[in-house]
């Protein structure tokens, strides 16, 4: 039975963090751009049970608990307005949904 | 067997993420995302939290992703276009998000104080009862919030995504 630095954990939730940041970032597909925020929100979720597991306490799974449930949430009302851009311009590229550019 | 298990699924996780940023088609990205997900439910119950290992592929790999999958489907979203970049992302965007990430894993490495290492079975805390023992004494008042901010979700996604009626 190994064991694992908890610090690996810790690390994979950054570069799972950095990974979301770049979707986020770089896609122009607003689908896409939408499922790196879950990317991120995920991440996060990681760092919070590790936390837990180091402090013994289990805190931490209910504030994870909590980031799912706002993250579905999220996700049903930008899902329904993207199917709104979608329905009023008849596009996914977030370029291309510039009107209130100066 | 631990650290195995780990290391797989970190790789998993990491090379579905990647996948996701690089795949042109939404359907893909979806399925990668998917992937991250299974792998984080592994990695859940390797630090002894099962109840939220379980919410992670109820919520999230069933709810939320066959949400996406079918909005994809409904609006028939094919591959993005690629549109020009500036040149600042194109040559600084890499460097930075790498030095970030270095960065964070300094700190992690360096400011936080000694981190027990994980050993499977070690502590088993996050278990249903004990989560909801927490979530109906101390969190109650939170609890209850969420169910608020979940019914006007609903109510925004239904006004959002109906047909105007004349």
């Amino acid at each position: 039975m190994g064991h694992i630095p908890l610090s690996w954990y810790l690390i994979l939730s950054a570069i799972l963090f950095g990974t979301g940041i770049a979707g986020f970032v770089y896609r122009k597909s607003v689908i896409t751009v939408f499922m790196s925020i879950e990317l991120m929100l995920n991440a996060v979720n990681l760092s919070f049970v590790a936390f837990s597991y180091q402090l013994q306490r289990i805190d931490g799974h209910i504030y994870s608990f909590f980031v799912m449930v706002v993250a579905a949430a999220e996700a049903a009302v930008g899902l329904a307005i993207i199917l709104t851009i979608f329905k009023n311009r008849g596009t996914l590229q977030i370029d291309e949904v510039d009107s209130m550019k100066l | 067997m631990d650290t195995f298990l780990f290391i797989v699924c970190a790789i998993v996780s990491v090379g579905c993420a990647v996948n996701l940023v690089l795949q042109k088609h939404p359907i893909s990205s979806a399925l990668s995302l998917i992937g991250v997900m299974g792998s984080l439910a592994v990695l859940y119950l390797l630090l002894g939290a099962e109840f939220i290992a379980m919410a992670q592929m109820i919520v999230y790999g069933g709810a939320v992703m066959v949400l996406f999958i079918f909005v994809i489907m409904l609006l028939n979203a094919g591959t993005e276009k690629t549109s020009a970049k500036s040149w600042f992302a194109q040559i600084a965007g890499f460097p930075l998000l790498s030095a970030f990430v270095a960065l964070l894993a300094f700190l992690i490495k360096v400011v936080l104080p000694p981190l027990h290492p994980v050993e499977f079975g070690s502590w088993v805390g996050g278990t249903a009862e004990a989560i909801g023992m927490l979530l109906f004494t101390k969190y109650l008042l939170p609890f209850e919030v969420t169910s608020v901010l979940i019914l006007i979700a609903i109510i925004g996604a239904v006004v959002l995504a109906r047909k105007e009626i004349d």
